[in-house]
């Protein structure tokens, strides 16, 4: 008879676990109760959906397919009343009594909440599951929020928020962040970064007491009479094992639940994994000893032999965009000595603490390259005399001709770990190699070795090389350009999973080979960082092309071309009136009606581009961005208005998409079109995007193209009214300034992800999509005619004219 | 010392950027690297007359806006596989200005 599991928990620890029993075929009935109601979710990513970067979906481990293949009587959003580990059964909090055989506990762990005047009002939140993030998240550019607390946890709350927009204040009690990871002037690094990110920042700050109005939180009063204002308030000052549960059923407990190495209570039957387990006075709260625990608990249920070991641990974050390591004990103390290094224009410092001729601890803020390479001396009590004078540089530095980086991964032994995600080391890899996995996708799919952030993709192909010698190449997907070895999908992701915000520092995290890259990555950067970026990133005029720089198409005389928008391709005698005179007053050459029904000023000259555009704005009209990589125009026909066909108001769609879209930009330039009946007079279907209106309503089709390629849109979806045909369309926009590389067209895209992933993901995340487009577009939606005009028109004038001193 | 011509301050020109100056033989461009070193060259494509300081800057290079051909800033000469060169004029920056050679400018008018 199949013996009975039940699992208290759904975390991390939990799930991990039940991957390992399922693996390997263990016949189990399977039993999950979860507080939460929801399965399992990778916590550690609640930030990345706090600053909006992932969404909840994307975060989730197991699904209700997984839970079902598996046969898993998920009880999620119950809680356990009691335990009686003399009958073995579990009683529900619905009275429900349940018999196992083997009982798991992965009850986490509980934020702790200092007891002060004012703790328990409305608005005082910890951070710890997906209702306090939905909590922050409802915060907005009008908002303040006061979080306590300046460890990993704290600071990431407030950089997500500050993300949004918030006004945050970080109340720290140390004289420095993070004083568990990092020494002091590597704290003072991390403050000054996040100061410069618009978050205020107070150590050595005591709270005294939350002040309320109405049962809701209003302000937090410091001990010095210093009243800070908030709507939230988040306390993130650590966590304690949530041991409750097992200390009522009489299960030997200390700080945490006791467990031994093969991760078994006080009660044989009885296991425990995950924040809630103390094992040989240790707790837990970075996942990769509570991966390491998952697989013994595993192990221990199938009757195997296995041990946990605790590992030594150094620590690896990314708070904010800024990078930091620490690991070893670098505190000070006699017979202690320091190397230091210094790069502060470059914010760069590390610190190795160094004790009879052994590295102890290791501190680095802001360059994290060599990382490894110092801990690996830590772990293995290297001695370092013979390389102390140049040891602070990292393994570059020390003699010999670099290393060829195949040799050094075949020389890392079988438990050199690989994908620190995921905790795989490299005889898993290989392994997984032998039995058949002979390329990235396979590694990835049998050991999940690079698929949460993807840094590590590089060492697990180095891995298949070196494994399979010939019969591996590694694939030689196109590079973006000379400057670097990886692809445009590659980088984008680095950017996303790194949350890389600046050009420096794509360049520094994927390798960059030139100092500043050049005209074929910085533009295609620019977007990238961009789009996935829109409050953090700058826009770079200077990685731009030159028509998106200066807002005007170059001719091949070095004169531009300049296109006032036309919205939806409608204009009034008024503007027609003032593009003449404009044409008349600049000795415009050339005018020329466009396909995309607008007017083109062909032949001014550079310096006249500000006075020109001065003079269409007092006419009320503005770019018409003929010249970007983003939205072009919405063709219309005139739809119910006037045609004796039309079933739609075309014209006032097209104008109204117009509005909404214009100034946004994308991938490549996007060319719109509406209809309003299936004679097609706007020729909606060879564009990027088309809407061809019906009596039913509106048929939005993407991915046409009429330049050297000719295609016919395919259908995204049908939908009943004008409204939902903007969010759809802003949504497959969006879901493309996203995803897409650079200089592909919708086309190209959509023949790469595919039409049903496409509408699959517009379906599923419609409003997700359209918010972060509006989001994106409070920043972009205006008239860069207007602001050139007010702050960079001497840009567009000679510096100087020597004409006279040449001639003298 | 007067054989140097006071143009512009630095701040008048982006870093990874250009400007020109207008001279009775066409414009000669001033371009400003990442690290702030300042070159000057004909700002004339040897291709098709291209407006070089309408280009990408990047290291000691520009890039064309016309059809991508790569300039060395130093030398003047066409990068990769184009053949050409424009010419380059001594410049430089002393006290956030910056300077032309005033000799160099009046060789070229007599050539």
């Amino acid at each position: 008879m199949t013996e009975k599991l039940i699992v208290i928990g759904a975390g991390m620890a939990t799930g991990r676990m039940l991957e390992h029993l399922f693996d390997a075929g263990a016949e189990y009935d399977v039993t999950l109760f979860n507080a939460e109601a929801r399965g399992n979710y990778n916590r550690i990513m609640l930030s990345p959906v706090l600053s909006g970067d992932k969404t909840y979906g994307e975060i989730v481990t197991h699904d209700d397919a997984w839970y079902a293949e598996h046969n898993v009587n998920c009880r999620f959003g119950e809680r356990i009343a009691g335990i009686n580990r003399a009958a073995k059964t579990v009683t529900a909090e619905n009275g429900d009594v349940l018999p196992y055989d083997k009982l798991v506990f992965g009850t986490g762990s509980n934020p702790f909440i200092i007891p002060m005047p004012g703790h328990d009002l409305e608005g005082v939140i910890a951070y710890r599951d997906l209702e306090d993030t939905e909590r922050m998240m409802d915060l907005g550019p009008d908002n303040k929020c006061v979080v306590i607390g300046g460890g990993l946890l704290g600071l990431e709350a407030a950089a997500g928020m500050a993300a949004r927009g918030v006004d945050v204040t970080v109340v720290h009690i140390m004289g420095h962040l993070m004083e568990r990871q990092l020494d002091e002037a590597a704290g003072y690094l991390l403050r000054r970064a996040l100061i410069d990110k618009g978050i205020t920042v107070k150590c050595s700050a005591n709270s005294k007491e939350i002040l309320g109005e109405n049962g809701k939180v209003k302000a937090l009063l410091l001990d010095d009479g210093t009243e800070l204002p908030c709507d939230l308030l988040v306390m993130a000052v650590g966590i304690r094992p949530n041991v409750k549960l097992a200390q009522d059923s009489g299960l030997a407990v200390g700080k945490g639940i006791h467990v031994d190495d093969q991760m078994l209570t006080s009660d044989a039957d009885v296991l425990a994994v995950g924040e809630c387990v103390e094992h040989d006075g240790a707790i837990f709260g970075l996942v990769a000893p509570l991966y390491d625990q998952a697989k013994v608990a595993a192990q221990t249920l199938m009757g195997a032999q296995a041990q946990f070991v605790q590992k030594e641990l150094s620590t690896k974050l990314k708070v904010t965009g800024c990078d930091l390591f620490s690991a070893g004990d670098f505190a000070d103390g006699e017979g202690r000595e320091d190397i230091v290094f210094r790069d502060p224009a470059r914010g760069v410092y590390r610190r190795l603490v160094i004790e009879n001729n052994v590295v102890k601890g290791a501190v680095m803020y802001g360059d994290t390259a060599d990382s490894n390479w110092f801990f690996g001396l830590i772990r293995d009590k290297t001695d370092i005399a013979d390389m102390r004078e140049t040891l602070i540089f990292g393994p570059a530095y020390q003699g010999g001709t670099p290393l060829d980086p195949l040799a050094v991964v075949a020389a890392l032994p079988r438990d050199a770990e690989i994908c620190g995600c995921n905790g795989i080391c490299k005889g898993q890899i290989e392994d997984a190699i032998a039995a058949g996995a002979t390329d990235l996708g396979a590694v990835r799919a049998t050991t999940k070795a690079s698929g949460s952030c993807g840094t590590c993709t590089g060492l697990v192909e180095q891995v298949l090389a070196v494994t399979l010698g010939d019969d591996f190449v590694i694939p030689a997907a196109a590079s973006i350009c000379g400057c670097t070895d990886m692809t445009h999908e590659d980088v984008r992701r680095m950017i996303k999973s790194q949350r890389l915000t600046s050009m420096p520092a794509v360049w520094q995290e994927c390798g960059w080979k030139t100092s500043c890259g050049c005209h074929v990555c910085r533009p295609a950067l620019n977007f990238y960082l961009l789009a996935d970026w829109p409050l953090e990133y700058q826009d770079d005029p200077q990685s731009r092309f030159i028509n998106e720089r200066k807002h005007a198409n170059i001719q091949k005389d070095g004169t531009f071309s300049v296109v006032p928008r036309m919205w939806g391709g409608i204009t009034t005698p008024d503007e027609l009136r003032a593009i003449a005179d404009a044409a008349d007053k600049y000795m415009v050459p050339t005018v020329k009606v466009t396909g995309g029904q607008r007017i083109d000023l062909l032949g001014v000259k550079s310096e006249d581009l500000p006075a020109i555009w001065a003079d269409l704005n007092a006419a009320g009209m503005v770019s018409g961005h003929a010249y970007s990589k983003g939205l072009r125009t919405v063709k219309t026909c005139v739809g119910t208005d006037h045609c004796r066909f039309g079933t739609q108001d075309s014209t006032g769609l097209g104008i109204k998409l117009e509005k909404e879209l214009w100034g946004s930009w994308t991938p490549h330039k996007l060319k719109l079109g509406v209809s309003g009946c299936p004679r097609n007079c706007a020729e909606a279907t060879c564009k990027d995007i088309g809407v061809i209106c019906v009596d039913s309503g509106f048929q939005v089709s993407i991915g046409g193209a009429a330049g050297m390629d000719l295609k016919e849109t395919e259908l995204l979806v049908q939908v009943a009214t004008e409204q939902d045909a903007i969010d759809v369309i802003k949504a497959v926009t969006q879901l493309y300034r996203e995803n897409a590389k650079y200089l592909d067209r919708i086309y190209k895209w959509m023949g790469k992800v595919g039409l049903e992933w496409i509408k699959a993901t517009v379906e599923s995340d419609r409003d997700a999509l359209v918010e972060r487009f509006e989001l994106s577009q409070t920043i972009y939606r205006k008239d860069p005619w207007a602001e050139h005009i007010e702050t960079k028109a001497d840009r567009y004038r000679p510096l100087t004219n020597l004409a006279l001193e040449a001639a003298e | 010392m007067t054989d140097w011509i006071d143009i512009a301050s630095l701040d008048d020109v982006p870093q990874r950027g250009a400007r020109v100056v207008k001279t009775a033989l066409g414009c000669v461009a001033i371009f400003r690297t990442a690290e702030d070193e300042v070159f000057a060259l004909d700002n004339a494509c040897p291709h098709k007359a291209g407006p070089l300081a309408e280009g990408i800057v990047h290291g000691k290079s520009v890039t064309c806006p016309l059809h991508n051909w790569v300039i060395s800033l130093d030398t003047g000469e066409a990068q990769g596989a184009d053949d050409g060169s424009v010419a380059t004029y001594p410049a430089r920056v002393e006290s956030g200005r910056i300077l032309l050679s005033r000799a160099a400018l009046r060789a070229r008018v007599a050539a």
